[in-house]
């Protein structure tokens, strides 16, 4: 009996430390500490201060550039709001790809965090009757319209409620953001969005080097891994420095507008009061920052 | 002590049995080995190797998780009629039961494993040390619930099984008490997954007050049909004994439900249907197909008709108490069901997506390999634990039984 | 005797009921840790939450000076006076044909000609309906005398390609940066690709150089 369980007790000792040293030698510490990071919200500044050096370290290991990941907070007395002409807008789609540009979206498999929707002027605003595949030689193509989807950071959001592990959340500055270190992949979100807003990372994204964006939030651009959601940020990298949205600038026909809606004097103040706004789905209780107008 | 040589007993127990046992083994065995291949593709190469995309992101797995969450409720569903009518091996009764919630459960967690992007990073929706966003979200509430009926399962089968083995009397009041909590947790487990889709008011399809006492009404329908076929070959090739009456009452009470499951569906469709909103889209693309996209009109109109083929057969008495009638029916409606939880449920919900636009979806390789491999490693777990407990309830194994054993070998 | 029997029995009853226990006591826990943790639950913004600072109202300049980018000039183009300095103006309404023909006029072209918005006299000014002289700079003023919306609009930057930055300088641009005075209308554009067919979209064969994913 005793030898028995003497040599039970050894095959137990063996076997768990060949796992051990079987699982460790697959990883090195850093690898280790980011699995081991907690959620984004509960850290502290210095735990903060020490991801965003490692994810400087790493992104430039991994593409030969100089990163600068900014963890920058949102800004006291800003509530952002986001208001688009819908007579405008030509269908150029110049803001899906500077989007694509700035924000280091993956081009294959191909992401994009703006949807342009071709729609007929006859149905008006119809989702079903819409195509997003239009290839026409030249736009704004006869008895059509165009709507761009993106994000509209609800006040509501729907998307925070169903995460199971709270990786999504709305900051008060408005933006609703992603942890992407936290987020499991299990797309609730991406179910619960009525907008098609969220986007998942099917494959491991691909970035040309000689276009990636290095200026980056840690809650925004920063190239992300497989398996995680992403959306549109209202460009909190640049947002949060006063800077406008790149879709914003981009637009040739100034279709994009942007500002603070707390502040009484911003364009988008100045288009709820002088221009009539509508929202997208509006029945759904979601109460978009994304208004769209006739200007 | 007495716990380990139970689990050594049950081990020894497994590995068993005729030329046909483990023929099933390594046939089941071979199955995960391919799936667990196709899953490894998933597993370096992202889930992009399955065909889900933006439109449409929850598919296959999440169908089948969905169809065996309503396993596990119907299994231990059947507990209360045994008792209500009397049936002699209640306790037999239950243990299958609860042997098949337990494995239900089991594949259904698997299902949710393979499906999420990180599967490492589970822990983070754990409470104490993750972020659980209870009581916010669904999927944290499906969790906590589904764990609970886990335990209780898990606690009252080893139980029964331990004592048997052990020789001693088990705690009638701890088994009674878990087994009558189980009926309410089954409710609720199969409950809190409707409300999953349920929740989502982005999702038309879903967003109907109907799902929940849908879900439950199909549920209560499938479950069943496994135990009445497991039951009549359990009653063939072993000391089991259960009367005719019993099965025929089995099938009797889910002619029940497959009524209210048609009721409650005529009443979505004439709502849908006749208010004609733009609504509709899902129900028309699942029924007769949008333009060219016609893709599940077959599998939905299959489903139709061999539900209703089966609610007729159980429904008609010459048919129920025939015995070929009888598991022909209970095949159909399991079948049924299945189409009808997975794809039928999951794929109109996302077709059209919320933009409108139609992504036509039909699984991949990779999910067809890895749903092969959580089912047949279900089905492993499920022939190991009956192996167990027909030997412990049936044959008298126990633990005297164990030394004999090694004696003979 | 009897203590040991009663101690026996409760152990017995105890060990019994772990399982029981520590499932409730579980369910209790979870639920106690999870209500409490107020600062991670999920938090609806209204619109007039967070205001605990005055926000800087930036007045409206009443002057109509902004700061925009030089005018689109052709090259060479300006100044006029090198050519219209020694020139006898000729004040009747026709088409050009000599110089400038290569502009196409489409503005109102029934009721408007040239010298409806260039100055006779002053070559390099532009004038307003009363006469008064404008410089190219502020050419802005004569297109909002009649589309007076566009240019309150404009005033305030909601008109036109925004740049600069949303709490600072915005960055002005001039109406004939984007509107050809003398053919308005937008020409069509070459739109940029279609997004791919997700049908489409399928597992990339990746080259050596990118490394293998992190978790």
């Amino acid at each position: 009996m005793k030898n028995d369980n003497k040599r039970r007790s050894f095959l137990k000792n063996i076997s768990l430390a060949t796992f051990s040293t079987l699982a460790l030698s697959g990883c090195n510490m850093k690898e280790i500490d980011e699995f081991l990071q907690g959620n984004f919200r509960e850290l502290t500044p210095e735990e903060k201060d020490e991801i965003v050096k490692n994810l400087a370290e790493k992104y430039k290991k991994r593409y030969g550039k100089e990163f600068t990941v900014s963890d920058e907070p949102a800004m006291v007395g800003v509530l952002f709001g986001y208001a688009l002409d819908i007579s405008r807008c030509i269908g150029c789609r110049k803001c899906v790809t500077a989007c694509v540009k700035e924000n280091n979206q993956s081009r294959d498999p191909q992401i994009q965090w703006i949807q342009v929707l071709e729609m007929e002027k006859e149905r008006g605003v119809d989702l079903h009757h819409s195509n997003i595949n239009y290839d026409h030689e030249k736009v704004p193509e006869k008895g059509h319209f165009y709507f761009p989807v993106q994000c509209q950071q609800c006040r509501n959001p729907q998307c925070v409620t169903v995460c199971p592990a709270k990786a999504t959340w709305q900051e008060k500055d408005g933006i609703v953001v992603v942890d992407y270190n936290w987020c499991i992949g299990c797309r609730y979100c991406m179910a619960a969005c009525p907008y098609g807003a969220r986007h998942f990372n099917w494959g491991e994204p691909t970035i040309p080097t000689e276009e990636i964006n290095t200026d980056v939030h840690y809650l925004g651009n920063r190239p992300r891994q497989k398996g995680v959601v992403e959306k549109c940020t209202f460009c909190v990298q640049r947002v949060r420095k006063g800077k406008y949205p790149s879709c914003v600038e981009i637009c040739p026909v100034g279709a994009r507008k942007f500002g603070n809606l707390l502040d009484p004097e911003s364009e988008v103040r100045y288009i709820l009061d002088n221009k009539r706004v509508l929202v997208l789905k509006q029945e759904l209780n979601t109460q978009p920052k994304f208004y769209y107008y006739f200007g | 002590m007495n716990f380990s040589r139970f689990l050594t007993g049950s081990l020894k127990i497994i590995f068993q049995g005729g030329k046909y046992y483990f023929a099933w083994l390594i046939f089941l065995t071979i199955l995960t080995l391919w799936g667990a291949y196709g899953y490894y593709g998933q597993l370096t190469d992202g889930l992009i190797t399955t065909n889900m995309r933006d439109s449409v992101s929850w598919a296959f797995y999440i169908g089948n998780f969905t169809f065996l969450v309503g396993v596990a409720a119907a299994a231990v569903m059947l507990v209360i009629p045994a008792y209500i009518y009397h049936w002699g091996p209640i306790k037999e009764i239950v243990i299958f039961g609860e042997l098949l919630a337990v494995c239900a459960v089991i594949m259904s967690i698997a299902f949710v494993v393979v499906d999420i992007g990180h599967p490492l990073r589970f822990w983070h929706m754990l409470p104490f040390v993750g972020t659980m966003n209870f009581p916010y979200s669904i999927l944290a509430w499906d969790f906590f619930v589904l764990f609970a009926y886990f335990i209780i399962n898990a606690t009252v089968v080893i139980h029964l099984l331990y004592s048997a083995f052990n020789k001693k009397e088990y705690n009638k009041k701890l088994v009674l008490f878990l087994v009558l909590a189980s009926v309410p947790m089954a409710v609720g487990i199969h409950t809190v997954t409707a409300f999953l889709f349920n929740a989502l008011p982005a999702r038309p399809f879903w967003n109907s007050a109907l799902l929940a006492p849908r879900f439950l009404a199909s549920a209560f329908c499938s479950g069943p049909a496994i135990l009445l076929i497991l039951f009549q070959l359990l009653r063939k090739y072993t000391k089991f004994e259960i009367k005719n009456e019993a099965l025929f009452t089995i099938a009797e009470l889910m002619v029940y439900s497959m009524f209210i499951y048609l009721f409650f569906t005529v009443a979505e469709l004439f709502k849908e249907f006749y208010s004609g909103t733009e609504h509709l889209l899902y129900w028309e693309y699942l029924l007769f197909g949008l333009g060219d996209n016609k893709e599940i009109v077959f599998y939905s109109w299959g489903s139709i008709i061999m539900g209703v083929i089966a609610f007729f057969l159980f429904l008609v008495p010459k048919t129920r108490k025939n015995f070929i009638t009888l598991n022909i029916g209970a095949v159909l409606i399991y079948f049924s069901v299945y189409i009808e939880k997975g794809m039928a449920l999951i794929i109109p919900g996302f077709t059209p997506d919320v933009l409108g636009q139609i992504y036509v979806y039909k699984p991949s390789m990779t999910e067809i390999q890895t749903a092969v491999m959580v089912f047949s490693l279900g089905f492993l777990l499920f022939t190991f634990l009956t192996k167990i407990a027909i030997a412990i309830m049936f044959e008298g194994y126990n633990y005297e039984k164990v030394n004999i054993l090694k004696k003979i070998k | 005797m009897k203590i040991n029997e009663i101690f026996y029995f409760m152990k017995n009853r105890l060990i019994n009921n772990i399982s029981l226990t520590s499932l409730l006591l579980t369910l209790f826990f979870i639920f106690l840790i999870s209500c409490t943790s107020k600062d991670m639950d999920v938090k609806k913004v209204d619109s007039h939450e967070g205001t605990e600072d005055i926000v800087e109202v930036k007045k409206v300049s009443t002057i109509d000076e902004y700061a925009v980018d030089p005018p689109p000039f052709t090259d060479g183009i300006f100044p006029c006076n090198d050519c219209h300095g020694y020139q006898d103006p000729n004040p009747v309404r026709r088409d050009l044909v000599e110089w400038h023909d290569d502009i196409s006029f489409k503005h109102d072209s029934e009721n408007r000609w040239c010298l409806d918005c260039h100055d006779i006299k002053q070559r390099d000014s532009l004038r307003l309906a009363n006469g008064k002289l404008l410089d190219f700079k502020e050419s802005y003023k004569l297109c909002g005398q009649c589309h007076g919306e566009k240019y309150r609009d404009w005033k305030v930057g909601v008109h036109g390609k925004r740049t600069g930055e949303w709490n600072g300088k915005k960055h002005y641009l001039l109406c004939v940066s984007c509107h050809n005075p003398h053919t308005p209308k937008f020409k069509k554009l070459k739109p940029d690709p279609a997004p791919m067919k997700q049908e489409d979209i399928k597992l990339v064969k990746k080259s050596e150089n990118i490394e293998s994913n992190e978790k």
